[in-house]
């Protein structure tokens, strides 16, 4: 015991964290009042003002660009800088490496904001970044892997926890993903050529579409989702077991899932089927990780009633259920010849990115925060349940309203008269779609608002506060073999 | 489908790098003890209030 009175202290890097925390709340509330701008002028087309930076094609990718990247992408660098050190026992390795992601990520987060309402865009969804911030990303990614990958090996703790598992599989997958998908010929500072043509172009972009929604939206939170849930429950993950099989089964079929965004395409028939059935058999691994979090609070149930950060992160994973069901279903040919196309898509997307990703990451913030700057909880606990409330209510319009305006237009889309002409002129579905864009704006409106309460709400935890790091503890304690044997 | 000729390596070679990440993890006694693994992050604390 003496000896390691001598061992010099060793603090945990929070600054990093504090930094990626502080911009999720900022860029969910960009992200977000530029979904809401998007729903209006679905509604009224006259809001772009006739100015071409505000219209629609070009604010589109700005939205998903910003909730997704921007976002999602600083909640998942906060919760995993900040699972890895607490989980390893260790410090960062290489803060100056961890503050380059930091200033790297949100200038590719400017450099979108500012190039994509100009309309330079790849033109390929979710990768229309140009080839200079392309690379750019490429760098911070890099620079990630060696800092997550780095404070792993560095750990004092012999386990790796199932959190970090999840998170490495992301930030490995979304290397490859980024890379492949984004080989370009450029011909001048902002204009490159995709090297793949046609539908091979196709192929490529949604086995990166589909993989960035599996990895990037999916098993990352998931990662968030095995720290902060059992830590706000007080309890350990349900089966701890089973959150190693689906981890294991996520991995192995996740990334053939990608065809299903081609059905009825030039793309071959067998690869549709691939895609097709394994998009079925992900469910099983998918609700695996539902069940598993949503069962640790079993013989807790109570705790629901008092604590809305866990009421946050439970209907998150109800959602994270929903939504895989449903994509799983909407892979099937049948339904899709249905569904694509139509709003119900756009529905199901924000079940996902509303109800599982934007839900667990509030949760996980308000987890977060307060410690993160020396505080017992946030600065409102009445705030975080309106919050709840407003966000709950707000996805639930969204998403209803998009299911019955996708249902509506399918059908309107097929419906053919005796003779074979179409039933319907394209411009009867979108007329009366209209309510249905009215409640989907009164939707985001409330999500949006309660995002807004959330980011008053952290300005409160946090101005006067001072930052805290605390110190990293000690190795006697971190040794499990060794203090598991001091109590055999 | 040319394109194959790159995705169904590549994806194919993921799948063994899974494979043998997997293989280290079971042999080199990742999940021997899967209860304690499962408290491991309750027993550290974190709160931060000074």
């Amino acid at each position: 015991m003496t000896s390691t009175a001598a061992v010099k202290t060793e603090n945990f890097n929070y600054g990093v964290v504090r930094q990626f925390a502080v911009m999720t709340v900022v860029w969910g509330v960009v992200g977000m009042l530029v979904g809401v701008v998007l729903a209006a002028q679905l509604m009224w087309p006259q809001l772009n003002f006739d100015i071409p930076w505000l219209t629609y094609g070009r604010l589109r990718p700005l939205h998903t660009n910003a909730v997704i990247f921007a976002f999602g992408g600083s909640a998942l660098f906060a919760a995993s800088y900040y699972v890895v050190q607490r989980t390893c026992q260790a410090r960062l390795f290489c803060a100056p490496l961890a503050a380059f992601t930091f200033w790297g990520w949100q200038l590719v987060i400017v450099a979108a904001a500012v190039t994509l309402p100009l309309g330079i865009t790849t033109s390929k969804e979710y990768a229309e970044l140009e080839w200079p911030i392309d690379i750019l990303i490429t760098l911070v990614w890099v620079a990630y892997t060696v800092v997550f990958f780095g404070t792993i090996v560095k750990r004092k703790v012999k386990h790796i926890y199932v959190a970090n598992w999840f998170f490495g599989s992301y930030i490995l997958t979304i290397a490859i993903l980024h890379i492949v998908n984004n080989i370009e010929m450029p011909v001048s500072l902002w204009k490159s050529y995709s090297a793949y043509a046609g539908v091979q172009d196709a192929m490529v972009q949604w086995w990166y579409g589909h993989n960035a929604v599996g990895f990037f939206l999916t098993t990352s939170f998931l990662g968030m989702m095995y720290y902060f849930v059992p830590k706000q429950a007080e309890r350990p993950i349900y089966s701890y077991r089973l959150s190693i099989v689906h981890f294991w089964a996520l991995a192995f079929t996740y990334m053939w899932a990608g065809p299903h965004h081609l059905l009825y395409t030039s793309l071959p028939d067998w690869t549709q089927s691939l895609g097709m059935v394994f998009s079925l058999i992900l469910l099983a691994p998918s609700w695996g990780g539902m069940i598993n979090g949503i069962m640790t609070l079993s013989g807790a149930w109570y705790k629901l009633r008092t604590d809305p950060i866990l009421k946050f992160m439970v209907v998150s994973l109800s959602f994270y259920g929903m939504s895989t069901f449903e994509g799983s279903m909407m892979s099937i040919r049948t339904v899709n010849a249905l569904s694509h196309y139509t709003d119900w898509t756009i529905g199901h997307v924000h079940s996902g990115a509303l109800g599982w990703v934007a839900m667990i990451t509030f949760g996980m913030l308000y987890y977060l925060i307060p410690r993160l700057w020396g505080r017992e909880k946030m600065y409102s606990v009445k705030l975080i349940e309106v919050h709840f409330w407003i966000a709950t209510i707000g996805v639930v319009l969204y998403i209803a309203a998009m299911w019955i305006a996708g249902v509506m237009q399918g059908l309107m889309w097929r419906a053919t008269e005796v003779d074979g002409s179409l039933t319907y002129s394209f411009v009867e579905s979108v007329k009366s779609t209209a309510p249905f864009y009215f409640i989907r704006l009164l939707g985001g409106l409330l999500y949006l608002f309660g995002m807004l309460l959330m980011a008053y709400n952290v300005f409160k935890t946090v101005i006067g506060q001072t930052a805290v790091n605390p110190v990293v503890p000690g190795a006697a304690a971190s040794t499990p073999q060794l203090s598991s044997l001091a109590q055999a | 489908m040319e394109i194959l000729y790159l995705l169904l390596p590549l994806s194919l070679a993921i799948v063994a790098m899974i494979g043998a990440v997997l293989w280290w993890a079971v042999f080199s006694g990742q999940y021997d003890d899967a209860e304690q693994a499962g408290l491991s992050i309750l027993h550290d604390d974190d709160h931060t209030v000074s």
